[in-house]
């Protein structure tokens, strides 16, 4: 599938309701479970969530500046866990 | 309330055609994303919710794909599916979590978490209504390839790049130091018992 018909199929939009829907769950564990280490991954779900949407931004603006975003968030959230 | 629901009639979205346009690929990406992910949420036994959440995390390199962000794509299997998982699995299975020790909550809790999950998911839909519109498509082609983030990363991100490989640095130290202080104290604490005796 190139670049040209993702354009012109998939609006931005869907990109934000499927983020808001994955930011939600995440927030609904956070709030809903009692494991740590569960408590941790719902956290990565809410990150996921949002390196999607700036990706999405990125590539339907034609600029580099988001997905290096996404790729420090990334580098931070190793850097989290395996210091825990 | 009545406001939100009155934007979204004004601004016309109708589910029946939002769904009608989109091509299979990503629908049935969403789909499998937001099942497995619902599923780590809901889940019992914690070693099921790693799993879903691994499968979770391939359904969105894929999504990375299908907007041309080839090299994030890749990053994201490397750094997430093989190492944080990887890392989340031997921490359950080592301390012996896996068990269903999770003190059972009260129904109110859920219903609270729900309710509040659920605002929250209303408000930034309702925020961002304007926005689908708002953004310029700009498409350049070979946006995502290691070649052009590259060039970005090293001209223009250089000096946050670099203090990212000083707190790596301070991480390695500090996670070496309370290692090490851990077994200090091990060793002192027999040590004064047998002086006290």
């Amino acid at each position: 599938m190139s670049l040209l018909s993702i354009f012109n199929q998939v609006e931005i939009s869907h990109y934000i309701y499927l983020s808001t829907v994955l930011f939600s769950i995440g927030l609904f564990g956070v709030l809903f479970r009692r494991n740590a280490i569960i408590l941790l991954m719902c956290i990565e779900l809410m990150l996921n969530a949002v390196n999607l949407l700036f990706t999405a931004f990125s590539t339907y603006m034609g600029d580099a500046d988001g997905q290096i975003f996404v790729f420090f968030i990334m580098e931070e959230v190793s850097l989290d866990l395996n210091s825990d | 309330m009545l406001a939100l629901i009155s934007l979204n009639a004004k601004s016309g979205l109708n589910f029946n055609t939002m769904f009608q346009n989109l091509p299979i690929p990503f629908l049935i990406l969403s789909f499998l994303t937001i099942l497995s992910s619902l599923y780590v949420v809901t889940s019992k036994n914690p070693v099921h919710s790693v799993l879903a959440l691994i499968f979770t995390f391939f359904t969105i390199s894929a999504h990375y794909v299908l907007l041309n962000a080839q090299f994030l794509a890749v990053v994201n299997l490397i750094v997430y599916a093989g190492a944080i998982m990887v890392l989340f699995l031997f921490v359950l299975m080592l301390l012996n979590l896996s068990k269903e020790t999770e003190p059972v909550k009260s129904n109110w809790w859920g219903i609270a978490a729900a309710i509040t999950a659920g605002s929250m998911l209303l408000i930034i839909t309702a925020a961002f209504q304007v926005t689908g519109e708002a953004v310029a498509k700009n498409p350049v082609e070979g946006i995502g390839l290691v070649k052009a983030l590259g060039k970005v990363l090293f001209t223009r991100f250089v000096v946050p790049f670099e203090l990212t490989g000083i707190l790596f640095l301070a991480a390695m130290v500090g996670s070496v130091l309370l290692g090490k202080r851990e077994k200090n104290n091990a060793v002192l604490i027999p040590k004064e018992e047998g002086g006290n005796s």
